[in-house]
């Protein structure tokens, strides 16, 4: 029987990961990750879990651990946040080209400066292109949901690389909300025994790792890794499914919000597209053909299956809540990459919105869909990248 | 040797026969070559100890000829060598002379 609780975001995870129960887990604290992997640390210091806690000095070490870890032939987990990610930079590209299942909760947040420490997609969108997958979570359920997906598509023998389940810093990791919980039977079954792939404590089999690869082999090996990305597709809508079976919970590569009839639409991450569902209702209830796409997996990024979603509409806006200082958001460009893909033309327009933890408020979507509608009537645009809710 | 396309590699670049060093051959490195001066050496050994590769061939406890396909030409070896009453057994010079 599941149960329901009422819990914040990083409780969640926390007790996702106590039901994984990790051989190795390898953390630095930062806000707003501090209080997910403080509850994981009691788990273990509770004897709940089996997993060796290593505590390093840095989120550089907490990565080469992690990677250390996996390397060796364990399953090996962490967590962070931020300039946390920031400095692990370097490692996440060791830990993906290596192919090791390494599995992050990532709580969003900004990077300095000026310093903050509230949410917005700064960090993990620029970790997009380190070989990482990425599976985003609007709330504490999909937050939790998504950590136990996680490891089956990161371990998927046709895979086999390290994967972030991202969640709004203190927007999604600090509230309360209602969640429910599988029982720990049930994720030890759908998670399974680890598999090691080419262990390094496998000593009946020596090996090295981490060589030397040059100019005429390194652009062979990354070709094979985005072959290894090709395939996550498949394998987290093959993991949706089975997890359904457990959970009754649907999941798909993203979501859609009455888009099916729609004229125009909304395009965002994360716990920011909750409150635009409340004024697509809004909006609907005035006859208003108005939807939205919520992204779930961004990387890899499912560009034909988002542009097959979007290509009927007439006017869309991205909303980024990660900038690009002189470029459009990063969803921003892989929305119309996937559009352009399917030779329909939509006005696409992108607005940066909620940096450093502002609130995204209903007035926020509202604004968003007056412009839509807007444009659709008069075929103008104003701006093509805007920013949501600045003081002039 | 025919190099491999990307779908003959091993995934994470792991190395799964352990030893084949001696398959990479560094000779091709080397921009100086180190000469054995024979009667200058008291067979110490130090240049095999110091050598980074495995360019010096040891046979019944004694020091003979360079294998070059494993010298890079980094001269620790020169640097290292005692010689005999102040005579190197060991130059560098420089290669294509
Ligand atoms: S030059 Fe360097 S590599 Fe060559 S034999 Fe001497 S020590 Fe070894
Ligand atoms: S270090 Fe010099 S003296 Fe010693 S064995 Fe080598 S060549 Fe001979």
């Amino acid at each position: 029987m599941s149960k329901v609780v009422a819990v914040t975001g990083n409780e969640a995870v926390a007790n996702a990961l106590r039901q994984i129960n990790p051989d190795v887990c390898a953390a630095y604290p930062i806000t707003p990750q501090t209080d997910l992997m403080q509850r994981f640390a009691s788990f273990v210091s509770d004897g709940l879990v089996d997993t060796e806690m290593i505590l390093v000095e840095s989120e550089h070490s907490a990565m080469s651990a992690c990677v250390g870890a996996a390397a060796g032939g364990g399953r090996a987990v962490t967590a962070t946040s931020g300039p946390g990610l920031a400095l692990m930079w370097e490692i996440l590209f060791v830990a993906s080209g290596m192919r090791l299942p390494i599995l992050m909760p990532v709580v969003n947040r900004s990077l300095s400066a000026p310093l903050n420490i509230h949410g917005d997609h700064s960090d993990a969108m620029g970790a997009r292109d380190s070989g990482w997958i990425q599976l985003w979570s609007e709330n504490a359920q999909e937050a939790y949901d998504n950590t136990v997906q996680a490891l089956l598509i990161a371990e998927h023998m046709d895979i086999r690389l390290p994967i972030m389940v991202c969640m709004d810093g203190f927007i999604i990791s600090h509230s309360i909300e209602r969640v429910e919980y599988l029982d720990d039977d049930v994720v030890k079954n759908f998670v399974g025994s680890y598999k090691p792939l080419n262990p390094l404590l496998d000593i009946k089999h020596p090996k090295s790792i981490g060589p030397l690869i040059l100019p005429d082999l390194y652009l062979e090996y990354k070709r094979m890794q985005h072959e290894a990305m090709s395939k996550v597709k498949d394998v987290v809508l093959q993991t949706a499914e089975s997890f359904q079976k457990i959970s009754g919970r649907k999941y798909g590569l993203f979501e859609t919000y009455r888009l099916d009839d729609a004229e125009i639409a909304i395009v965002i991450l994360n716990s920011a597209a909750g409150t635009t569902k409340d004024v697509i209702d809004i909006y609907r209830n005035k006859g208003i053909k108005v939807g939205l796409l919520k992204p779930r997996l961004f990387r890899p990024f499912p560009y034909e299956e988002v542009g097959e979603a979007l290509k009927h509409l007439k006017a869309i806006c991205v909303l980024d809540r990660a900038d690009s200082f002189g470029a459009f958001g990063p969803l921003y460009t892989e929305i119309v990459s996937s559009i352009y893909l399917t030779k329909s033309q939509p006005i696409v327009i992108n607005k940066i919105y909620g940096l450093g933890g502002r609130d995204y408020m209903p007035e926020h979507a509202k604004i968003v869909i007056e412009e839509l509608i807007d444009i659709i009537n008069t075929g103008k645009v104003r701006l093509y990248k805007d920013y949501l809710g600045v003081r002039e | 040797m025919k190099l491999k396309g990307w779908k003959e590699l091993t995934p994470g670049a792991v190395i799964l026969e352990a030893g084949n060093s001696a398959e990479f051959k560094t000779g091709s490195w080397r921009a100086y070559r180190p000469i054995w001066i024979k009667e200058n050496c008291i067979q110490c050994l130090f240049c095999w100890l110091y050598c980074p590769d495995m360019a010096i061939i040891v046979k019944d406890g004694k020091r003979e000829e360079f294998n070059y396909d494993y010298c890079k030409g980094c001269g620790i070896c020169a640097l290292e060598c005692p010689g005999k009453k102040g005579n190197k057994a060991i130059k560098m010079e420089e290669e294509g002379n």
